[in-house]
């Protein structure tokens, strides 16, 4: 994970850094009451097409949070039964790993994805709030 | 088994329970307060309910017993379990809270607009819920068996009243303490009694056979055949019988059973030798825990273990019990860091399951001939430390025992007395809560009495699969999913959902008899999950002009952290 708060920035900013909506906004001028400058939330609150793009880039990057640690769980636990199978005298081992073994990553799994959520979002109230 | 102590334990832990639930009673106040504890539980003490409720009798006593007559195969249930909490929170957790519906089936007219669908997932989350309730009361009777030599309808019973009691009183409020409060107390009554057991295998000098297959006896045992069984041996077996094998009675006499199939009729009394292998038992279905779809699992070892995976993994996050906790949470980040203090304390809790099965192989192994492999924890302490030491700990874990049943019965009554209220019942209210409470209970406590007999263990897994294959398509799509439209999900819920049970209906009944559609039938989360997505994102793909209107506002408000949201709505 990059601790760099330049790096993270870009991660999560990544479509709306496409449609530049600061810039853009400004020039558009639809809310000249806004002292020539511009909130995002309020095209989120008004359900905009550019306040959906921005929801669906949250939603998106979230639910690459959620596949990224879902792939890690299926690599962990899909070749297992596999290997019990194809090493059937390792009874010792299968207990080991299945009785005491995996809980813990399970935890440092959810922990991980648990971070990463959390920063997705105050990243993404950050951007709309435009801080 | 020694009942001076166990009773007056079992009694404690109930008096106990109606205590905390009257704690929780006098703060019991308003409408929100009784379905959703007024969404003020904090993450730890949420945590610790959500754990208190979800280690069931299946957990506390079945796992163990699974293992003693299946082997180590059978710890992917408890592995299952916790990774299907994982799975729940990687997808549906936060999004789950915010949506801000009390149930599953408000979360599907939240999601849908659709009165169909919102009254489609009602009917599910009542069958699944009782057909989880079930092996809860199954267990009670059980346990109260072993215990006094009870009536097995008594223990049903006795949960089914005190659970009517605390959840019509007290509501989620009340049910919420009660649950935190009975974690602890399962934690203990295994811990404690595994860290003197362990104590004794050590000052055994530490045998280590376990994990070897088959089990074998470490000294001469006899066993009383209490159900008439197969034997299926792969190599001859010398043992002492007196009784009747394969049609000839015997009294006290020596007898080489060739390898193969024999019939032991019930009464039986076999002898086993020092080292002899413990044979395999082959009874169909008697009504313990463990007895379980075992023939199939031997035919297809690695397609049941799958399946066996993916019904846990995906099943967990639509257990009406383990949902209806998630709207308690006041937010949608406490919803997940819930999530993660859930999956540590079940976690941690089921390291001392495969300790109790272990030690039963080598202590205990003839439960699993005589039928009462799901007694293992509760006998062992007597057999291993004995004296009144035993005694104590026994009663301990029959304590425990208890308040499994307890506690996911209450969960599961709460959440199928919740749908009962808001979708069945003329009109709302807290007076038709209990109403509903009741009836919630009723019905499985009715079955439990007169069909009995039913394998728990299929019972618990049947409900896991028709979960996985109905409410986690629902859940998944719902919330990621832009194009789901109300008919693609009633379609993929009856699909995916109707089919798993079907096929699990229809092995309980002993429609294929064997071979492998017989596999199929009996673990078909592996084909009836993809089947209900499939059929979820294909029918509303063909119905694209019935996406609800309001869909991409939803979304928004299922995704949108909370402090955007909360100015959003002023």
């Amino acid at each position: 994970m990059p601790q760099n708060p330049a790096e993270r920035r870009v991660v999560v900013t990544g479509p709306p850094r496409r449609t530049l909506p600061h810039a853009r906004l400004r020039s558009r001028g639809r809310y000249p009451h806004v002292s020539g400058y511009y909130r995002p939330r309020t095209e989120i609150d008004e359900q905009t097409t550019l306040g959906h793009t921005y929801v669906r880039s949250l939603m998106r990057t979230q639910l690459r949070a959620g596949l990224a640690v879902f792939a890690v769980l299926g690599l962990l636990i899909g070749p297992l039964p596999l290997l019990f199978a194809a090493l059937p005298d390792a009874r010792r081992l299968e207990w080991a790993v299945l009785g005491f073994g995996l809980y813990a990553p399970l935890v440092l799994l959810a922990r991980w994805y648990v971070r990463r959520a959390e920063r997705n979002e105050r990243d993404f109230v950050r951007l709309v709030e435009d801080r | 088994m020694n009942s001076n102590y166990a009773v007056p334990a079992v009694a404690l832990v109930v008096v106990a329970t109606i205590l905390v639930g009257a704690f929780g009673l006098r703060i019991s106040r308003t409408t929100s307060d009784f379905y959703v504890a007024s969404r003020t539980v904090g993450p730890r003490l949420n945590a610790t309910a959500i754990s208190g409720e979800y280690l069931s009798a299946a957990s506390f006593l079945g796992i163990a017993g699974l293992m003693l007559v299946q082997g180590p195969d059978m710890l992917w249930y408890p592995v299952g379990y916790t990774a299907g909490y994982l799975v729940l929170l990687l997808f549906v957790a936060a999004p789950l809270r915010r949506s801000g519906a009390y149930t599953l089936p408000d979360f599907a007219e939240a999601r849908l607009a659709s009165q169909a669908v919102r009254r489609l997932a009602g009917t599910f989350v009542v069958g699944v819920g009782w057909l989880y309730l079930l092996p809860q009361l199954q267990g009670a009777g059980l346990t109260l068996t072993v215990l006094t030599g009870a009536p097995g309808w008594l223990g049903s019973v006795i949960v089914a009243a005190v659970v009517v009691a605390t959840v019509a009183a007290g509501g989620m409020r009340s049910i919420t303490f009660v649950q935190a409060f009975q974690y602890w107390l399962k934690l203990t009554a295994l811990l404690v009694p595994a860290l003197f057991l362990v104590l004794a295998w050590q000052g055994d000098g530490a045998p280590r056979h376990a994990f070897e297959e088959p089990a074998t006896f470490r000294e001469q045992r006899a066993v009383r055949v209490d159900a008439s069984l197969d034997l299926k041996l792969d190599t001859p077996l010398t043992v002492t019988v007196s009784g009747t094998v394969d049609g000839r009675p015997h009294d006290d006499e020596r007898l080489r059973l060739p390898a193969g199939t024999h019939h032991v009729e019930q009464g039986t009394r076999l002898t086993f030798d020092r080292g002899a292998a413990v044979p395999a038992a082959d009874r169909g279905t008697n009504g313990g825990m463990s007895t379980s779809l075992a023939a199939s699992r031997e035919e297809r070892p690695l397609y049941a273990t799958y399946g066996l995976i993916l019904a846990t993994f995906l099943g967990t996050m639509g257990l009406p019990h383990v949902v209806v906790r998630f709207y308690t949470s006041p937010h949608g980040v406490a919803a997940r860091r819930t999530t993660v203090a859930v999956l540590a304390l079940i976690g941690g809790f089921y390291l001392l399951p495969p300790v109790y099965g272990a030690l039963g192989r080598l202590y205990a192994p003839e439960l699993a001939l005589a039928g009462d492999a799901d007694a293992t924890v509760l006998l062992l302490p007597e057999r291993m430390v004995g004296g009144l030491g035993g005694d104590l700990l026994g009663a301990l874990v029959a304590g425990g025992a208890f308040a499994a049943f307890l506690s996911t019965a209450s969960g599961l009554t709460m959440a199928v007395a919740g749908v009962l209220t808001q979708d069945v019942l003329p009109s709302r209210g807290v007076r038709h809560f209990r109403l509903g409470t009741v009836l919630a209970m009723a019905v499985p406590l009715a079955a439990s009495i007169l069909v009995g007999g039913l394998p728990v263990a299929d019972a618990v897994g049947l409900a896991f699969a028709v979960s996985a294959s109905s409410f986690c398509p629902l859940l998944v799509l719902g919330i990621w999913w832009r194009r789901l439209t109300p008919p693609g999900a009633a379609a993929g819920m009856l699909v995916g959902g109707g089919s798993a049970f079907l096929a699990v209906a229809a092995t309980m009944a002993g429609f294929p008899g064997s071979g492998p559609l017989h596999s199929l039938l009996a673990w078909p989360a592996l084909w009836s999950v993809p089947l209900g997505f499939l059929t979820m994102v294909l029918v509303s793909l063909a119905t694209p002009g019935r996406v609800p209107a309001g869909t991409a506002a939803i979304l928004a408000r299922f995704h949108l952290p909370e402090e955007l949201r909360a100015e959003a709505t002023t």
